[in-house]
């Protein structure tokens, strides 16, 4: 008798502190420095703020590596309790199944539609009218960091566009360093394409090729340019022969290397360096050019899960995450943009400022997980890695590119 | 014949058979009826999930004008016919030597063995550290003095199988080894002694007597090379990941990214159902010359 009293009560204790408190797994692929230091952030905040706890569910590698793990494990039937992806086409299979919570309804009582600047993020969210992610940052991808004292050694002015990075870049082959930094991943060399793309073919012709997948253009002059300059580039990048975008970062900010194009996560490396913007390193958005970023970014997603305790964690996990004491510290550490208009960004340095201004005038375009399929985007990232580690000639890697764009959907 | 002798057949050795019913039911349900249903959506226009949407053979016309598949296809042969000549000519030839009643065999056997012991992806991360050209073997030649030495497989992507050919051989052969030991080991050493007496000399004794009679020993090891090279993939992964550019790409990592990282499950599934046909190719031949020419010997 004894015995089973001391079992229930047992029972009622565990139960009782159960009740509210959940346990969040939360997965996602930020591991360098700087990211791991902004997603402490979120960890932070969530712990102190709920009664819930974070279950940090790192997953070591970029997002290519990560992403497959994280849908696997969805379709698989062992979802997580939220995770982050980048919001685009890449879940929309997923929402299509009914494997995501639908958010609309915190997102209608917090006022997310007049809130998140600029409004193509949510739209990003949204399928068939509902909203199914909660988006955190904004992330361009068009940014060249410079690196002040390897211009210093080769004896040059460091530059303010693209066209004077090349023309310093055999000071800097003289100097014995590389002019530009590249991880030998497709994805990179992806994004260091698009740029140039950006600076060199203008806005007007990536749109018709990237957004209505125009063949057309993408065989024409435009971007017969944008291959000449791609394969000009391929010569500065030689010697380059790092594999991770942080690795080639670090080549930036110890000074081994000119240059790298790099998305603004890049600056969360600089700043856990210690390094102080347009005093150690430069930044130029849209290569100094088109002075234009796209709007991608992470977002996250919960997936449908059947504890209740869970789902009403997930739904407070959700609001914390765009709440704006957690968009300030997390952006800060990141060095993304917030996705919040109405925040007070004053502490962010001069190349977030940079961001933050281009943002305010509306400087914005789609990212490409917004226009591309993976499909696409995985066609695109294995031709370009085959394009910058080779001898491929400008005009093949054109047709090629080409075919691509015909067949993309 | 008698019809009422038939039940009994059926029943003989009843509990062995339903015993081996959860084994055959793997085999039909998981093998042939996955093998099954991944051609079937072969066909299919599926992306992340799978969808009976069928767009005739518009998934192999991709597959086979992709140039990733291409170079995927002529890696895999290159590493194919290398790593199975390679493997069994230096297995037999370990395995010979050790077998001449030499000192301190189990040390050796040991040594030659214990590569396989690690995983493909411990293989592939040690030899992407020894190939490396700063810290590596390059490096340490040029470290003795001969500056000009040049040695960076990784890196270079008209040999860059090569490379990953060198981590799966001193992977793989030591299991060869052990298995052609074990197969020298069974031949009689009257026969050794009856060659010895006709005076035939020892290369021609090993090749011309031992060697066919180790006919079984060959195919039990020509069957692991085989299904080693067509499911090389974590090696690649770890020492390369299909880099430089996609110069060591290979069929089956080609699988998994368009499966996983593109979502596009119908060009997966094609390229899978490539890799089931040519084995089939090299296969069905080998059996029929293997088990269907005993019938008429």
């Amino acid at each position: 008798m004894k015995l089973r009293t001391k079992l229930l009560s047992a029972v009622a204790v565990v139960s009782a502190t159960s009740v509210g408190a959940a346990d969040l797994e939360v997965t996602h692929w930020w591991t360098s420095g700087g990211e791991a230091a902004a997603v402490s952030e979120f960890a932070k905040a969530f712990t102190e703020k709920t009664d819930h706890n974070w279950v940090d569910g790192a997953i070591a590698g970029s997002g290519g590596t990560a992403r497959p793990i994280i849908i696997s494990r969805i379709l698989g039937g062992d979802p997580m309790a939220a995770t982050q992806l980048n919001h685009g086409r890449q879940s929309e299979e997923l929402i299509e199944a009914g494997l995501m919570t639908d958010l609309t309804e915190i997102a209608e009582a917090g006022g997310w539609k007049d809130l998140v600047n600029p409004p193509a993020l949510l739209d990003a969210c949204t399928f068939e009218g509902r909203i199914y992610c909660v988006p955190v940052n904004i992330h361009s991808a068009q940014w060249l960091w410079l690196s002040h004292d390897a211009f210093a050694k080769a004896g040059v002015e460091v530059p303010t566009d693209w066209h004077e990075f090349v023309a310093a870049a055999p000071a800097l082959e003289k100097a014995g360093l590389v002019p530009l930094a590249m991880g030998q991943q497709g994805w990179q060399q992806n994004i260091a394409f698009n740029t140039l793309t950006i600076a060199i073919a203008g806005i007007d012709d990536w749109r018709e090729v990237t957004v209505n997948k125009n063949a057309d253009v993408a065989a024409g002059e435009s971007f017969k340019a944008v291959f000449d300059a791609a394969a000009n580039a391929r010569e500065l990048a030689r010697e380059s022969n790092v594999q991770d975008w942080n690795l080639a970062t670090n080549l930036v900010i110890t000074g081994q290397a000119g240059g790298q194009i790099m998305g603004d996560w890049a600056q969360g490396e600089f700043q856990f360096a210690g390094q102080v913007a347009d005093q150690d390193y430069t930044c130029l958005p849209g290569l100094g050019i088109n002075e234009i970023l796209d709007t991608g970014g992470d977002a996250f997603y919960f997936p449908v899960v059947d504890d209740p305790d869970t789902q009403a964690a997930q739904l407070e996990l959700a609001n914390l995450l765009i709440s704006p004491e957690v968009q300030v510290s997390f952006n800060l550490a990141k060095g993304s943009l917030p996705v919040r208009g109405d925040i007070d960004m004053s502490a962010a340095n001069s190349c977030m400022q940079k961001g933050l201004k281009i943002l305010a005038d509306g400087g914005v375009l789609p990212s490409n997980d917004m226009n591309l399929t993976a499909d696409t985007t995985t066609q695109l990232e294995d031709l370009m890695a085959e394009f910058w580690a080779s001898d491929l000639s400008a005009t093949d890697a054109q047709a090629r590119y080409t075919d691509i764009i015909a067949d993309a959907d | 014949m008698d019809s009422s002798k038939r039940p009994n057949r059926l029943f003989r050795n009843l509990s062995a058979k339903i015993a081996s019913i959860p084994m055959i039911l793997t085999a039909v349900v998981v093998f042939l009826g996955g093998t099954a249903w991944t051609v079937i959506y072969s066909f299919t226009g599926s992306r992340l999930l799978p969808k009976l949407k069928f767009v005739g053979f518009d998934q192999y016309e991709r597959l086979w004008s992709s140039r990733r598949w291409m170079i995927s296809i002529e890696n895999l042969a290159v590493y194919g016919i290398c790593s199975l000549i390679l493997t069994l000519l230096l297995g037999f030839t370990l395995a010979a030597l050790l077998d001449r009643k030499i000192r301190f065999e189990n040390t050796f056997r040991t040594i030659f063995l214990y590569p396989f012991a690690l995983s493909f992806v411990v293989t592939g991360l040690a030899w992407q550290w020894i190939l490396n050209p700063d810290f590596g073997i390059q490096g340490v030649v040029r470290g003795w003095g001969w500056e000009s030495f040049s040695f960076d497989p990784l890196n270079n992507p008209d040999i860059v199988i090569y490379g990953i050919l060198i981590a799966g051989l001193w992977q793989g052969t030591g299991l060869v080894m052990v298995i052609m030991l074990a197969g020298l080991r069974g031949i009689d050493e009257d026969i050794w002694k009856a060659t010895r007496v006709d005076g035939i000399g020892l290369f021609k004794t090993y090749t011309r007597v031992v060697v066919p009679m180790m006919r079984p020993v060959f195919v039990t090891a020509l069957v692991i090379i085989a299904s080693g090279i067509i499911k090389l993939y974590d090696l690649v992964v770890a020492q390369t990941n299909g880099g430089p550019g996609i110069a060591s790409e290979v069929p089956a990592k080609y699988v998994i990214n368009y499966m996983f990282r593109a979502q596009n499950l119908g060009q997966g599934f094609a390229a899978s159902t490539m890799m089931l046909v040519s084995v089939i190719i090299i296969l069905v031949p080998w059996a029929y010359l293997e088990f269907g020419g005993k019938k008429h010997g």
